[in-house]
């Protein structure tokens, strides 16, 4: 392979994206100067400093002779910005959690009649986006990105287009969460972005496929790795849902409001579809890859099965895609598919239990590490809360539970497990482990601190969902009670205020799990800053030991 | 009247859907469980744990 800094033009991956990036300040600039729409004129403004600001910085870079991508060397450089990303959109997006479960424990204090924008309407998507796009995107681009290149033996491919996927995800993200407070939502739960900012991730996500695919292409390693098999899934599948999902007509090519193709019950159905894919395609399958990479890694032991590890990927994938209309039960949506959808997330007790097993079993031989370890402690924990969450969803999606649990807080309870226990413990474990890797030290900076944040955030998640439980069945119960004389016994304020203390216990566990975040963030700084390697000392390879103090 | 009733596209559906899905996990478990393939996938456990750095090749 010719070394490509050896070069004296710029190549042509460069030019190609420069000429993008061009083409996208004039674009933005046009749109925004002959547009009346308020709302899109201050998307467009974002864009245009987004892409003013890339396109000077590549002027000064190309002209510098930088950006050349030595095929010796893995791409880590978007792995660490991607690391800083998660991190600072994973306290932001909890942050944002905390803040409205405050206002749904006390909204005579955290109501603002004067600022709109933090209205609860407006905040929860930022929440539910912040969370799961910006904290869980950028989780799993950037350890997909370290993952391949260490399982293919190869570099990035695409040269400075992996810079383009995590600048143009965080240009998406920025659109996303300025839009939801300034009220553009096309109100389809975690689709809510306008048709503008669908396209543009629509181009970054092809970009991400064809990075990825070029890497595969150009392994060392025979074999496909099976992490990366879960990481092409989740790729893929999310393409396709955002593609179909969002397929809408703009009312005007200068304004933010479109209407879906898709009316009623086919747009509830296709809106579901999406919808729990976006749980079985980027909230499991791409953190299973995590999964299968990490705990491997630092518990030193190799994959409990790899045989049942193949079983697991190929049921999830064909099984999950059928679950959505569980989410549509008691609609008019037509009853055979009501209970094919329940009947399909009754058969993911199958493979979820099988993975589970899997990434637990893969400790065995190393069980006293978690006494020692709380990174791989963290990770163990993860998949304890996937193989229960992953047990509880199928049982609510059974028609004669979801009568009792839809519309409740018991879902609310759900998702959280599987999102703080099972999504950001596997994320803090793979981040924990990959910023000593990437910032080349030999351990990090405190393994109390660690403790400590595994310790505040797990009882925060106990609290959340027991809260969430009891909350839940509760007012469940509470909408189905009659009086002796057949009228509905509370009115549905009733149900509300008989969960105050609830949404209280709710708030300080999810205050518990930010401040967990918090200190994981503080400790990752400290490590950043330790001292490197002695200069003159064979410096370690990135990965060659786990840091285990 | 042709015979692509909603009854015989909804058989097909169902009874096909049944058929394929059944072939599909018969296929991947046959390849998961292949005695051959046995040694490639104790190797491909390992793999996580080996840390080679890339050479110029």
């Amino acid at each position: 392979m010719k070394n490509l800094t050896d070069q004296k033009s710029a190549p042509l991956d460069v030019v190609l994206l420069y000429v993008v990036v061009c083409l996208g300040a004039l674009g933005t600039l046009l749109a925004t100067a002959f547009s009346n729409d308020h709302l899109f004129r201050l998307h467009g403004w974002v864009g245009i400093i987004a892409f003013v600001l890339a396109a000077g910085v590549m002027t000064v870079g190309i002209s510098w002779g930088r950006f050349r991508s030595p095929q010796t060397e893995y791409e880590d450089g978007v792995v660490r910005a991607g690391v800083i990303a998660t991190m600072f959109w994973g306290s932001v997006g909890m942050l944002v959690g905390v803040v409205i479960a405050a206002q749904l424990a006390w909204p005579s204090i955290f109501y603002f009649p004067d600022f709109g924008f933090l209205n609860f309407g407006r905040l929860r998507p930022l929440h539910t986006s912040g969370v799961i796009f910006a904290f869980g995107g950028n989780a799993l681009l950037c350890t997909s990105f370290y993952v391949v290149q260490r399982t293919c033996r190869a570099r990035l491919a695409g040269g400075i287009w992996p810079w383009f996927v995590f600048w143009g995800y965080q240009l998406f993200i920025v659109l996303a969460a300025t839009g939801y407070l300034a009220g553009i939502t096309q109100s389809k739960e975690y689709a809510e972005p306008e048709w503008y900012i669908d396209l543009w991730l629509t181009i970054v996500w092809v970009a991400y496929l064809l990075v990825f695919l070029g890497t595969i292409w150009k392994r060392k390693e025979p074999h496909i790795y099976v992490a990366n098999w879960f990481y092409l899934a989740f790729i893929i599948t999310v393409a396709m849902l955002h593609v179909v999902n969002n397929l809408s007509l703009p009312i005007n090519w200068l304004g933010h409001t479109s209407y879906p193709v898709f009316a009623g019950v086919q747009g509830a159905l296709v809106q579901w579809w999406y919808g729990h894919n976006a749980v079985g395609f980027f909230l499991t399958a791409g953190f299973l890859a995590m999964m299968y990479y990490f705990v491997p890694k630092r518990a030193e032991r190799p994959v409990y099965s790899y045989r049942l590890s193949i079983v697991h990927f190929w049921s999830l994938i064909f099984i999950y895609i059928w679950a959505g209309p569980h989410h549509l039960h008691y609609t008019a949506l037509p009853q055979w598919a009501q209970t094919l959808g329940a009947t399909f997330s009754i058969m993911l007790w199958m493979p979820s239990w099988g993975g589970m097993i899997n990434g637990l079993m893969t400790l065995s031989g190393a069980w006293d590490k978690l006494r020692t370890d709380a990174v791989l402690r963290m990770m163990a924990v993860a998949v304890a809360f996937y193989g229960m969450s992953t047990f509880e969803g199928p049982l609510m999606s059974i028609r004669e539970v979801n009568a009792l649990s839809h519309y409740t807080d018991w879902t609310i309870g759900h998702v959280h497990s599987g999102a703080l226990g099972w999504v950001g413990f596997i994320s803090f474990g793979a981040i924990y482990c990959l910023v000593p890797w990437l910032w080349k030290k030999d351990r990090l900076y405190s393994d109390r601190l660690v403790e400590w944040h595994f310790w505040i955030a797990t009882t925060g998640i106990l609290l959340y969902i027991a809260a969430m439980w009891v909350s839940g069945i509760m007012e469940g119960l509470m909408w189905r009670e009659y009086t002796p004389q057949g009228f509905l016994a509370n009115s549905f304020v009733e149900t509300v205020s008989a969960k105050h203390v609830e949404n209280i216990i709710r708030t300080i566990g999810g205050l518990m799990y930010l401040t967990g975040t918090l200190i994981m963030s503080y400790n990752l700084w400290r490590t950043v800053r330790l001292p490197g390697p002695v200069a003159g000392e064979v410096p370690v390879p990135a990965s060659a030991k786990p840091a285990i103090a | 009247m042709s015979g692509l009733t909603y009854e015989t596209v909804a058989k097909f559906a169902q009874q096909g859907g049944t058929l394929y899905f059944a072939a599909i996990f018969l296929a991947g478990l046959a390849y998961a469980l292949w005695p051959k393939n046995g040694e490639t996938f104790s190797r491909l456990a390992q793999l996580p744990l080996e840390d080679a750095e890339l050479t110029n090749d």
